[in-house]
């Protein structure tokens, strides 16, 4: 079983790095993940992080790319509010990179 | 989410078929299963001892079985025509991705254990014992097959690849060594009823969504019906239709359809997935309780008609398959196919002129038509020959004005493969994914230099999703890649018809 060190902690994950428990998540492993795919994590990231981790605990999905990105227009304005703008932030895909920083497990499918 | 570590092919002025450059592939291995998910679609947890003689008594159980499997692994005579046919082999030059080379993994240990020579002269005629090193080679070479059957085309003795590909995985999951990608999947199938595991409560909050954001684009109060009892259409579509970009427009098409035409409909939240990967393992058993839930909810909603979403794979699973696995459809309407293309009721409402659509809406576009390989080369649509090609067609010029097909051998039944059908759409593969677009990428530059393409549609999810990840190695944009129903979404005119 691959593992991740974060702040003296071993912590589990699957073959691509995703947390194989999603209770095992906190900040610091999200910045060290992204930190590996030389990602800084700025505040629009934690919006889109929230985000998916609320609704989760909700659903137990991630949410549709669609639904992401309406949410995330509310929050951070229209312009922003688009898959492209989430592309920016998550240059291999936000419904997959910003789960994985999520701590959520990654979307299974044909997506 | 490491970097890419390979070279993307370059897109030259026509195709040329490579050099052979031997074992260029041979790392390319998908992550194996773990043991929950080979469980989870009844096979053992991980390779069992004493593997190697199941392995060889489950090849000749499905030797025996299939009479078509047994024509392939005797017929081939070694001609050489489907060499150059393979984007797999034509991407990545590894001679081990011809289809001759691909089939001789298979048809070696055949020989050894099943037929005369074999048994008594192995080395006369190529015949190998069941080795470890032999199953590696599956595991590795048979992910590196996407089961769309170009090579059968060309074959004179018409061997179906697809057919012992899916055999190599039955084999390989019956010894404990399956997929996890396509294993995981079949399993949330069985469990939750679709591929992404999307539980109902989550689906009927996308939809509502949905329902806002087209009565705020049009002012048209536009359902999306989940589980509703007595509706005349049930709508099985793939689960990324409720989550992917961009196969969301192409859901929202439907639903504009449906409202237009008046036709009731419903989805249901029990059989919430047209695609169907057991047919990629070749586990039957699989692929009759994953069809299985679409015949309970049909009966359990009391519909008339099923109508199948844009998802290749599961159009051949649906037009071929269905009627052994989970019929006899006789509680449905024999008015209407059995059952239906999404494809086949817009065209068919076009041709009656229930449609209004409004094709300058589309001007921006300049649109060509990727055809899926399930559909071109295992299914039919409407009742001509061909309809497979002129019915998806036919919908794209009612909706759009200006329309190019790519290359004649490139599209029909000898259309290239999108790279991730057949259970390889996973980042595990992605060099394989990248290489194997290279033909239609090359097919795609040729219509945006010479016409200004800049809109691929297409019919099918894994199409979509491999797309959009790759484009972007080719220097296209992700967002090139469409529904043929998001085309249509854009042209229809909601309202009352004039």
């Amino acid at each position: 079983m691959p593992t991740i060190e974060v702040a003296g902690k071993t912590i589990e994950v699957d073959e691509e790095g995703y947390l194989q428990n999603r209770t095992d998540w906190s900040e610091e492993i999200a910045t060290a993940m992204a930190k590996e795919d030389d990602c800084d994590l700025t505040q629009n990231h934690w919006e889109v992080i929230n985000f998916l981790r609320e609704y989760y605990d909700e659903y137990q999905i991630a949410p549709a790319v669609r639904v992401l990105t309406k949410a995330i227009g509310k929050k951070l304005g229209p312009d922003k509010g688009n898959s492209k703008y989430l592309y920016e932030l998550f240059p291999y895909g936000p419904a997959k990179q910003a789960c994985k920083y999520a701590g959520l497990p990654k979307p299974t499918g044909c997506v | 989410m490491a970097k890419a570590e390979f070279l993307t092919p370059e897109l030259t002025e026509y195709l040329t078929v490579p050099h052979v450059r031997a074992e260029t592939m041979a790392h390319s291995r998908p992550f194996v299963a773990k043991p929950e998910h080979q469980e989870s679609v009844g096979y053992p947890g991980e390779l069992m001892d004493g593997w190697e003689e199941k392995a060889v008594l489950k090849l000749g159980e499905l030797v025996r079985g299939s009479r078509a499997l047994q024509v392939f692994l005797d017929s081939c005579v070694k001609c050489g025509a489907c060499t150059d046919k393979c984007h797999y082999y034509l991407g990545t030059s590894d001679p081990k991705n011809m289809p001759v080379a691909r089939q001789d993994l298979l048809r070696s240990v055949y020989r050894r254990y099943y037929t005369f020579a074999g048994k008594y002269f192995p080395k006369l005629v190529g015949a190998r014992d069941m080795t470890k090193d032999v199953l590696d080679e599956w595991y590795s070479y048979f992910h590196q097959c996407s089961q769309c059957r170009r090579c059968s085309v060309y074959c004179p003795y018409g061997i179906d690849t697809a057919e012992i590909s899916m055999a190599a995985r039955d084999v390989m999951d019956a010894v404990g060594l399956g997929q996890k990608y396509s294993n995981e999947i079949i399993g949330k199938v069985h469990k939750i009823g679709n591929n992404l595991g999307l539980p109902g409560p989550a689906l009927k909050d996308t939809l509502e969504g949905l329902e806002e954001d087209v009565k705020e684009d049009t002012g048209v109060d536009v359902k999306f019906p989940v589980d509703e009892k007595g509706a005349e259409v049930l709508v099985i579509t793939p689960s990324a239709d409720f989550f992917a970009e961009p196969h969301i427009d192409g859901l929202i098409g439907y639903a504009k359809v449906f409202h237009q035409a008046g036709i009731s409909w419903t989805l249901s939240s029990y059989a919430s997935e047209a695609a169907n990967f057991s047919m990629f393992i070749g586990s039957r058993h699989n692929l009759k309780k994953a069809a299985m839930r679409i015949r309970e909810a049909a009966i359990d909603l009391g519909v008339k008609r099923i109508v199948v979403g844009e998802c290749g794979h599961a159009w051949r699973v649906a037009y071929s398959f269905w009627n052994t696995l989970i019929g006899p459809f006789d509680f449905l309407d024999p008015n209407y196919p059995v059952p239906q293309h999404i494809c086949e009721v817009t065209y068919d409402l076009i041709q009656r002129g229930a449609l209004t659509l409004d094709k300058e809406a589309n001007d921006d576009k300049v649109v060509t038509f990727h055809d899926s390989c399930n559909v071109s080369r295992a299914s039919r649509m409407g009742n001509m020959p061909g309809g497979q090609f002129i019915i998806p067609r036919a919908v794209i010029k009612a909706s759009v004005n200006k329309f190019h097909d790519m290359a004649p051998d490139t599209i029909y039944e000898g259309t290239f493969c999108c790279g991730g059908g057949g259970g390889l759409l996973t980042d595990d593969l992605i060099e394989l994914r990248v290489k194997g677009a290279m033909p239609r990428m090359q097919a795609l530059k040729q219509v945006v230099d010479e016409y200004g393409v800049n809109y691929m549609a297409a019919i099918c999810a894994i199409c979509k999703s491999q797309f959009t990840k790759v484009l972007p190695y080719y220097k296209f944009p992700m967002d090139m890649i469409g529904s043929v129903h998001g085309l249509v979404s854009t042209a229809i005119q909601l309202g009352t018809k004039q």
